[in-house]
Formats: C-alpha cells, sequence, structure tokens
C-alpha cells in the first residue's frame, strides 16, 4: 500500500472505530477485532491481546493507546498520528454538537431509549469477541488459572486492572522460567 | 491564559490517569470544579450523558470544558492535551515493543498477559450486563431493579450474532432500533 493510501486509510479506520465505540474501552474490542484484525489483517488475535494488556496499562483513554500503537505499527509516527486524530475526530465533533442541544440531548426519551438498547447489544459484542479470543488460546492449566483469576479479582473482588495485568505478566514470566528449568532437567 | 490552563489540566489528566475512561473521574472532577469550569452535578449529568456518545470519555469531557470556556480552540487545545500523554507514551513503547519480542522476558510476560485480558474482556461485558440488568445502568443494583426489556435484547442480539456473522456496526444500529422500540411501549 502505498504510502499516502496507508495514512487515510488509517484516518478513516479509526474514524469509524472512534464514532461507533460506545461504552468505552471494552466496547472498542469488536470493531477493533473486525476492522483491525479481520478486514485489515494489521494484527493478529495475539498481537491484539498483547496491545489491549499495553493499552490498559498505560496512562491514557485506552483508545487513544490503541490507536497510537496500531498506527505506528502500521506507518512510524505520521500514522501514530492519523489514527489518534480519526479515533478522536468524531467526539470532537459530536460534543461540540450536542453541547448546543445539551438539555433536548439528554431528556430525549427516544435517544435514552436507544442508547438503553446498545448497551445491551454491546454486552454481547463484548462477550462474542471474548469468546473467539477464548477459542484460540493455548489450552494450558496455567492459562486457566490466570484467566479465572482475572475474572474473579477484577469481577468479584474489583481489583485495579493495571494490578490484575501487572500479576499477568509476573505469573507469566514465572511460569516462564519453570518451564525452561524444568527443561534443562530433562 | 485559560487555553493554557486547559491545556495543562487535561494534559495532566491524561498522564496521570491510568486504565481509562471511568476511572479518571475523580481527578477531572477535582480540577474542573477547582477551576470553576463546571459545576459537580454539571459534571454528573456530562457523565451520563457521554454513555450516549461515541468515543472515549477523556475526549467527550475534554471537548466539552473547552468548548464551554473557550470556543472551538478551547475544545481543540484541550483535546490535544489529553491525548499528547498517551501518544508519545505509546510511540515510545511500540518502538521497543516490535525490537524486544525476542526477549524471554518479554515473551513470556506476554504469554501470560494474554489469558489475562480474555479474562478481563470477560469481566467487562459480565459487569455492564449486571448492572443493566440489575442495576438500571446506575450502581445500585437490587433484584427488584431486573429489567426484563434489557435481558429480551440482549437474547436478541445473541440470536443474531450467533446465526450469523454481522459487523459490530450493523449490531449497535440494530440495538438501537430495538431498544427504541422495546423500551417504548
Amino acid at each position: 500500500m502505498e504510502n499516502n493510501k496507508i495514512h487515510r486509510t488509517l484516518f478513516f479506520t479509526f474514524l469509524k472505530i472512534g464514532l461507533f465505540t460506545f461504552g468505552g474501552g471494552y466496547a472498542m474490542i469488536p470493531l477493533i477485532n473486525s476492522e483491525v484484525v479481520e478486514r485489515r489483517n494489521w494484527l493478529t488475535d495475539k498481537e491484539m491481546l498483547e496491545m489491549l494488556a499495553i493499552s490498559e496499562a498505560t496512562p491514557g483513554p485506552v483508545a487513544i493507546n490503541v490507536a497510537s500503537f496500531v498506527g505506528y505499527k502500521k506507518a512510524k509516527i505520521k500514522g501514530a498520528i492519523c489514527s489518534t486524530l480519526g479515533v478522536s475526530f468524531p467526539s470532537f465533533l459530536i460534543i461540540i454538537i450536542v453541547s448546543f442541544f445539551l438539555n433536548a440531548f439528554s431528556s430525549n426519551i427516544y435517544i435514552q431509549n436507544a442508547f438503553k438498547g446498545i448497551r445491551a447489544g454491546v454486552v454481547v459484542l463484548i462477550l462474542s469477541a471474548c469468546y473467539k479470543l477464548f477459542k484460540q488460546m493455548d489450552k494450558k492449566v496455567v492459562n486457566y488459572v490466570i484467566l479465572v483469576s482475572a475474572i474473579i479479582l477484577s469481577l468479584g473482588l474489583s481489583f485495579s486492572t493495571i494490578g490484575i495485568i501487572l500479576m499477568g505478566a509476573i505469573v507469566g514470566i514465572v511460569y516462564g522460567l519453570v518451564a525452561r528449568r524444568s527443561e534443562n532437567f530433562h | 491564559m485559560i487555553l493554557l490552563k486547559l491545556f495543562m489540566v487535561f494534559f495532566a489528566t491524561g498522564l496521570f490517569t491510568v486504565g481509562g475512561g471511568y476511572a479518571m473521574i475523580p481527578m477531572i472532577t477535582e480540577l474542573i470544579t477547582k477551576n470553576q469550569w463546571l459545576s459537580y452535578n454539571e459534571i454528573v449529568n456530562f457523565i451520563a450523558i457521554s454513555e450516549s456518545t461515541p468515543g472515549p470519555f477523556a475526549v467527550n469531557i475534554a471537548t466539552f470544558v473547552g468548548f464551554e470556556q473557550y470556543g472551538f480552540f478551547g475544545a481543540l487545545v484541550s483535546v490535544l492535551g489529553v491525548i499528547l500523554p498517551s501518544f508519545v507514551i505509546i510511540v515510545l513503547i511500540a518502538k521497543f515493543f516490535f525490537g524486544f519480542t525476542d526477549n524471554f522476558y518479554v515473551k513470556s510476560a506476554l504469554n501470560g498477559l494474554s489469558p489475562t485480558v480474555i479474562g478481563l474482556i470477560f469481566s467487562a461485558g459480565a459487569s455492564i450486563a449486571i448492572k443493566n440488568l440489575f442495576g438500571n445502568g446506575g450502581d445500585i443494583l437490587s433484584f427488584s431493579n431486573f429489567d426484563y426489556k434489557a435481558l429480551i435484547i440482549f437474547l436478541l442480539i445473541g440470536c443474531v450474532v450467533f446465526i450469523k456473522k454481522i459487523h459490530p456496526i450493523l449490531i449497535v444500529l440494530i440495538s438501537a432500533g430495538l431498544g427504541v422500540i422495546i423500551y417504548g411501549i
């Protein structure tokens, strides 16, 4: 893909993603999956998971982190700029417009109901993206342990996300070391 | 001057909040009310509104406050402030990330991170589901609040997704339509 095209494609792809992500970081995942992983093959599923982990553990909005990361990977700094601007643009425009109609917007019953519906739909999207990733997970015992622990810690105990990510990384390293050591014995 | 202040406040917010979105609410509430840009109630109302607008919450609220304070350029400067820390940090990490993927420790950490993130994604989906089914989308959960309409939409969309692969954008639009119909009854 020649240079100009990739910048434009990054901008418009993330524009789409920014426009249809309702409800924060995780709601973005199904869209990243469809557009970035499946449609454009810019990331593999595994790379997406890794990038998400980093995006969750670094400062700033997850969406911006993800956009910058993918953009940089495809087209260095210029690419990162294109995708970051793309993902922010719909917000920027829509909020400015909405601020003129603020009261009418928030009390409109159709809009309220539409978004109740969207929230339900987003749950399905998130869970099905999760299932897709789960199917591809290496079915090792250690992975199941990490998976279930992450769920219990975040859902049950409200542990901080960064804390859970750090733990996952540490368990990964420890497991890697143990596995390597037992290899050396055989 | 106001533009500089807007930039600095939102830059600080972007730099010091990790974990995105709603994690930044305490800090941003404090900074905004201290500068008397919005009242606490106005902030709470805006949080509710931003549930209905697309994009990252940080960008939404930066745009809103910036615009109210200094029009288009206020909004622009605030948004640039909030995204700049992310951008710089991620570009630095990405630069090194692709050079270190063969490192044993990085590989092992990433191996541990894959199931971790899958678990976090599941929790995110489950907690939104619980909030919507039992809490009217808010924080007070109780069985009497059970929203059976949410369950219906959830099951309908679930069937659709199960039967045929449809683009998420279309699903969002269909859910919006279902919401208007089912909640309108």
